[in-house]
């Protein structure tokens, strides 16, 4: 089977499983990819992930891990014999799983806020674009988070990319003006291969956004 | 190079717990604990952490490591005494990070729920379906980590004191519901690293009671 055993089980739009994706190709792994309905989980996804039932998943010869930044550290240490994705040296290793764990902490949970939720979209759309600051501070001058090499914390950040224009157009905000140094990362981010053929298209992801707060009465 | 070790912490922190705990494992204890408190911040604090304000800030020769897990990983890293908190295996070692990490997602909001409030039903049988879980990845091993004591002990031993908190507030027995699971506690509560951390059984209930009051006043 071409896909050596690996098997990740995903949803087009989410930003979490675009990591999943962007470590494998980064690596060169090929696999099997399964998209899931959210709405009607597969049976596999609740017996590979039953805790959480939630994608991504990677299930590899047949055991699953779970938790993207699991995943992403997971390819590293599997795949190890090519291209790193964090640093070898411990500090610096912590450095990475700091900013990666901001992100998840802060980014996410900024970004439901102004799209899926009604009234007070100016406060919210103010922390999203804060979080984003402390992130542009952290690049500082480099070319990636990682310094000269693309990593960790660059493919933790970067699949929030292509939901910044349905954020925008929806949160009425212009985040290349209050972060250009960020949003020059992110486009030179999707210079690689791994980044451009693993976001999804930002319109289509605009269309599911706006389906999604249709759904919510948020509209 | 003689090495400088600084632990900004708060006694009664269970995330600060898994620091003290993972470095009592590696050996070391030539290293300085400074007290913080949460309502006046020291200027080092805001320093060394600024994203976060929080602690536990682990500072290793000038340079912080923040976030407790994050931090107990850079100490199995860096002093390679003993035996390994994260197994060699990635398989394993993923498995590590994800029970840790449902600790991390769980454990402590859950619990808030139910010491903060007033007998929240749904809450209790959550926190304890949560318990059972736990139980149920634990077995028959002596520990998560198998023979030997590891990342997931080390992250769910620190919120030892609280299971007593969560009995009174939650009104359930930890012993009735999961035994396995206390039984396992105990075993970790006598090894040294753990014992030597752990706040006074008393006193930390005194403190969460304390706490509550305050906040059920505001």
């Amino acid at each position: 089977m071409a896909s050596h055993g690996v098997v990740l089980l995903n949803s087009w739009v989410s930003m979490f499983g675009m990591r999943v994706m962007i470590a494998l190709k980064e690596k060169g792994v090929e696999y099997e990819y399964r998209e899931e309905n959210l709405t009607d989980k597969s049976q596999l996804l609740l017996e590979m992930n039953p805790i959480h039932k939630k994608i991504p998943v990677l299930i590899h010869n047949g055991k699953p891990v779970c938790e993207s930044l699991i995943i992403v550290q997971y390819i590293d240490e599997v795949w190890n014999e090519k291209y790193p994705l964090l640093p070898s040296d411990p500090y610096q290793r912590a450095q990475a799983r700091f900013w990666a764990d901001y992100v998840d902490q802060k980014l996410y949970g900024a970004l439901r806020k102004v799209l899926f939720t009604k009234g007070e979209e100016q406060e919210e759309a103010k922390e999203f674009v804060d979080v984003l600051k402390v992130l542009e501070g952290a690049l500082g001058e480099m070319p990636y988070f990682g310094g000269e090499k693309f990593g960790y914390v660059d493919i933790a950040l970067v699949t929030f990319y292509c939901w910044f224009y349905a954020y925008e157009t929806l949160g009425g905000l212009n985040i290349e003006a209050e972060c250009p140094k960020l949003i020059a990362w992110a486009k030179r981010c999707m210079e690689r291969e791994s980044v451009s053929k693993s976001l999804a298209d930002p319109h289509k992801v605009y269309d599911f956004a706006v389906g999604l707060r249709k759904k919510f009465g948020v509209d | 190079m003689a090495e400088e070790l600084i632990l900004l912490n708060i006694w009664a922190s269970p995330f600060g717990m898994r620091v003290r705990i993972a470095l009592a494992e590696k050996g070391v204890d030539g290293y300085e604990t400074r007290e913080e408190n949460l309502q006046n911040m020291s200027p080092l604090l805001l320093q060394m952490n600024p994203v976060h304000k929080k602690i536990p800030v682990l500072i290793h020769n000038g340079r912080p490591v923040c976030e407790s897990l994050i931090i107990v990983q850079y100490i199995d890293e860096v002093w390679k005494r003993g035996s390994p908190l994260l197994p060699s295996d990635p398989y394993r070692r993923a498995h590590a990070r994800f029970w840790a990490d449902y600790v991390d997602k769980k454990l402590y909001s859950l619990g808030k729920l139910i010491w903060l409030t007033t007998g929240e039903a749904a809450a209790k049988e959550e926190l304890i379906g949560c318990f059972k879980l736990l139980e149920g990845e634990l077995g028959d091993k002596t520990y998560f980590g198998g023979d030997s004591f590891g990342f997931v002990d080390v992250s769910l031993i620190s919120f030892y004191r609280w299971f007593n908190v969560f009995e009174h507030f939650g009104n359930f027995s930890m012993v009735v519901e999961c035994p396995k699971l206390v039984a396992w506690a105990h075993r970790c509560a006598e090894r040294e690293s753990v014992s030597k951390c752990l706040p006074n059984e008393q006193e930390f209930f005194d403190f969460v009671v304390e706490l509550r009051k305050k906040a059920m006043t505001k």
